[in-house]
């Protein structure tokens, strides 16, 4: 084995041991800086842009202050979707509550009623869902797994095919 | 009788990997020849067998056998013949397969081009590299057959998911895999030397090209994601900080800070016990991935049908193999000798910096990808970590990586000057301080900071060629003599150099298209027009169009810049027959290294039609610098000094370290 550098070490002069030592040092308080610094970053991160996701009973029973940033999510009511210029209003069920809905934009591919659908942005002073950004996975079976765990807690959950809005 | 002779391939396979993760590190253990001699052979009739497989798989797909499950749901006999073969991988069952057959590649790569690895490594890295195939392969048997038969067999089959069925499908994962699970290899030459007890100079010499390939694979397989989202998902965004998007950003972030603390390790001695730990890190990051994208923890686009057997056994497989290497290396670890001694300014110092930074930016992905799942787990709220988050906590942390990147090539080993390297970079600075006035002064719009960005990324491309100035002193020597020096350079300097400037050239390109970009939402009628950012866009009428496996209708609008028409885009809806999907196929219209982007919504009820039109600016550059870094590391992968299997003379330099203690 001629690659071999397990060779018996060679003793360190006392010199180069406390050198290392302070390289270490050096190294640890680098690190240590940048840690904490990454640990500030993401904790002040996490307080100005974690956002909750509800359902509209939660929202109706926690009454959510206007302005607070969330995810909603649910079923898109059917006979709900209407399309005013580039607004899309529509409502958002979990079959015991709705929620209206306002969206300005493009509409994901398999938006459409029935379906499982996540909605981000916050309830305005009217009581609507003043929605930037609407999720739909694109497949046709889809129920955002946030939704469908909603929907079973709240002992509303069809079983799949049952659920599949009629295409 | 095709797909059998697969399946029989695949079990036969499990056989040999099983015998392989065992035999030859007992022969390593036992000091036999020909034990671990058994290696490579075994190696490369398991590759053999797994290739065997897939092209049993690929030949049912493409011959439409619907008495496969796996081809029923996920093809169709209309579908184009490229996506008949794509569409092999554009499931769970394939995609596995692909992830298996990309292991098994590189275990025959190391058995047939590792001629000069010593023999204990070589049959111990088989090992390691057959018992994580081991686990897959048994996990694709029990649990994933591609190859389950269905009686009676139906007519016709369910289509792929027509998102998948775009080229991206044929590009993106092969990349991606040969990335994620190229990592593999670090991860099993780290495994065996823990086990040996020793890594040195050599080892890192070893490991390095293997890294680099599966580095390079991994950021061209990244960006062609992101350019397949960004197309075909009909929202123009080209990174969206998805789960799964940070599942392959996170071995790509930690693989980077390898590669680099990999050089200190070979021309230094120096951080062997950190690089090993990211050895195994970058990997175990790597089956992090593969769970966050198959075991439908997450909700993305890339969760194909899910069942929760299938997540408990991959996270058993990542438990096992995360926490066992962690184990051998609390214990192993220790033992491994120190390495040479460097001054904080130097270039070893940079590089640790570099691997401080990487670290850090590659922990805030991991928490802001996994806490949600965590907190889910433990109280149930649900919360969602979007953009924002990312943006704060990754940006901030990934600067002083680019600030520090140029400076480093010009700091010498143990101990540099940094006077002299910032003397270096006075071109770079001079770059920059211009480019930041001039799109300060010029350019309307934006963000504030957006003018200082683009100088940064100007001086981190022009800085990265400031050590290659140093050496060529271009202009300041005759054109004869600097082109001759330029000869002269090792392609490594130039790799590494392309590299750096990639970096600076992505993000000029995220800048760009992040301060400068606009967005119109309109809904029109054929003979109107909608305006961006100087451009007029006609809407001239829709169309129905026919495709073999779908019907489109297509809006056809010219573009036109001052009155003159350029081009036209062509945004279409696509209601795919099989699956009765109906998807948005966005028209993308390229001028120099911007595009105007326009995708159509579904259809209205009163007759206008509904556009999304988005100009990004310098949005090519994105992936342009992507490729550009891809390129620098192949010309660093080209050089004979690193090649794998180099010849001896370069090997026998670097390699007997007991001849040249550091320590």
């Amino acid at each position: 084995m001629t690659l071999d550098a397990s060779s018996p070490a060679f003793p360190s002069p006392r010199r180069r041991a406390s050198a290392r030592k302070r390289r270490r040092m050096m190294i640890f308080a680098v690190i240590g800086l940048v840690l904490a610094a990454a640990v500030a970053l993401i904790l002040n991160a996490f307080r100005d842009t974690l956002v909750f996701f509800r359902t509209p009973t939660e929202i109706a029973e926690r009454g959510e202050a206007p302005g607070a940033r969330l995810r909603l999510g649910g079923l898109v009511k059917q006979g709900s979707v209407v399309h005013e210029g580039t607004v899309t209003h529509f409502v958002v069920t979990d079959r015991k509550n709705d929620l209206a809905v306002a969206y300005t934009g493009m509409l994901p591919d398999l938006f459409r009623e029935g379906q499982g659908v996540v909605a981000e942005g916050s309830v305005g002073q009217d009581g609507v869902f003043k929605a930037d950004s609407v999720l739909a996975k694109h497949d046709e079976n889809y129920m955002p797994k946030d939704v469908a765990d909603r929907l079973k807690a709240q002992g509303e959950w069809r079983p799949e095919g049952a659920g599949a809005a009629p295409k | 009788m095709i797909a059998e002779t697969g399946h029989y391939a695949l079990v036969l396979a499990l056989a040999l990997a099983i015998l392989q993760s065992v035999l030859p590190m007992w022969g390593a253990r036992a000091r036999d020849a020909a034990l671990m001699g058994l290696a490579s052979p075994l190696a490369v009739s398991q590759f053999v067998l797994v290739a065997i497989a897939f092209a049993a798989l690929t030949h049912a797909y493409v011959t439409s056998d619907f008495s496969l499950l796996n081809v029923i749901e996920n093809s169709h006999s209309a579908k184009p013949l490229i996506y008949k073969i794509s569409g092999v991988w554009g499931n769970h069952e394939g995609s596995l397969l692909l992830w298996v057959l990309i292991l098994v590649l590189f275990g025959a790569l190391v058995a047939v081009f590792g001629r000069n690895l010593p023999d204990r490594l070589k049959a111990d890295v088989l090992s390691v590299q057959a018992m994580i195939s081991t686990a897959f392969l048994a996990f694709v048997l029990i649990t994933s057959n591609p190859f389950a038969r269905v009686s009676p067999a139906p007519l016709e089959g369910q289509d792929l998911n027509p998102l998948l069925q775009d080229p991206g499908l044929a590009i993106h994962p092969p990349l991606l895999y040969l990335g994620y699970v190229g990592f593999s290899m670090a991860f099993s030459f780290a495994v065996a030397a823990l086990i040996e007890g020793k890594v040195d100079a050599a080892w890192a010499r070893w490991v390095r090209p293997w890294t680099l390939m599966a580095w390079c694979f991994l950021t061209l397989g990244i960006a062609m994601g992101s350019y397949w989202a960004y197309y075909e998902l009909g929202w123009g965004g080209f990174w969206f900080w998805d789960p799964v998007e940070n599942a392959s950003l996170m071995p790509w972030l930690s693989g980077t800070a390898l590669l680099h603390s990999a050089v200190v390790m070979e021309k230094r001695e120096a951080l062997k016990v950190w690089t090993i730990l990211l050895a195994l890190l970058t990997f175990a990051l790597s089956l992090l991935g593969t769970f966050l994208v198959r075991s439908g923890v997450l909700t993305s686009v890339h969760a194909f049908a899910v069942d929760p057997a299938r997540g408990v056994a991959i996270l058993i497989i990542l438990t096992l193999f995360v926490g066992g290497s962690l184990a051998l290396y609390a214990i192993r670890a220790p033992a491994l000798k120190q390495g040479g001694l460097f001054a904080p300014v130097s270039r070893e110092g940079a590089l640790v910096l570099n691997n401080i930074f990487l670290t850090a930016a590659c922990a805030a992905v991991f928490i802001g990808t996994l806490y949600p799942l965590a907190l889910e787990a433990a109280t149930g709220e649900k919360i969602s970590v979007g953009p924002p988050f990312f943006n704060m906590t990754f940006g901030p942390i990934m600067l002083p990586v680019m600030l520090v990147m140029p400076f480093a090539p010009l700091l010498a080993w143990k101990r540099g000057d940094a006077l002299r390297a910032a003397q270096g970079m006075i071109t770079a600075l001079g770059v920059a301080i211009v480019a930041t006035a001039l799109v300060a002064g010029f350019v309307r719009g934006g963000p504030t900071l957006a003018p200082v960005g683009v100088g940064l990324a100007l001086f981190t491309i022009v800085g990265a060629f400031a050590e290659i100035q140093g050496r060529l002193k271009l202009f300041g020597i005759p054109l004869g003599d600097s082109l001759r020096r330029a000869r002269g350079l090792p392609t490594s300097a130039w790799g590494g150099a392309l590299a750096h400037a990639g970096m600076g050239v992505t993000l000029l390109g995220v800048i760009g298209a992040t301060a400068w970009a606009s967005e119109t939402v309109t809904a029109i009628r054929p003979g109107e027009t909608m305006k961006i950012a100087g451009y007029e866009l006609a809407f001239r009428d829709l169309e129905k169009r026919d495709g073999p496996n779908y019907r489109s209708t297509v809006a056809m609008i010219d573009v036109r810049k001052d009155g003159e028409s350029v081009t036209t885009v062509e945004p279409a809806r696509r209601l795919y027959l099989a699956r009765k999907m109906d998807l948005s196929e966005s028209s993308i219209a390229t001028f120099g290294l911007s595009q105007l982007y326009a995708s159509m919504a579904e259809e209205r009820t009163d007759g206008a039609t509904g556009f999304r039109v988005t100009y990004k600016p310098l949005v090519v550059l994105i992936w342009l610098g992507a490729i550009v870094m891809a390129l620098g590391g192949g010309l660093s992968l080209a050089d004979r000094r690193l090649r794998v299997g180099a010849p001896r003379k370069a090997s026998v330099r670097a390699a007997p370290p007991q001849l040249q203690p550091a320590e």
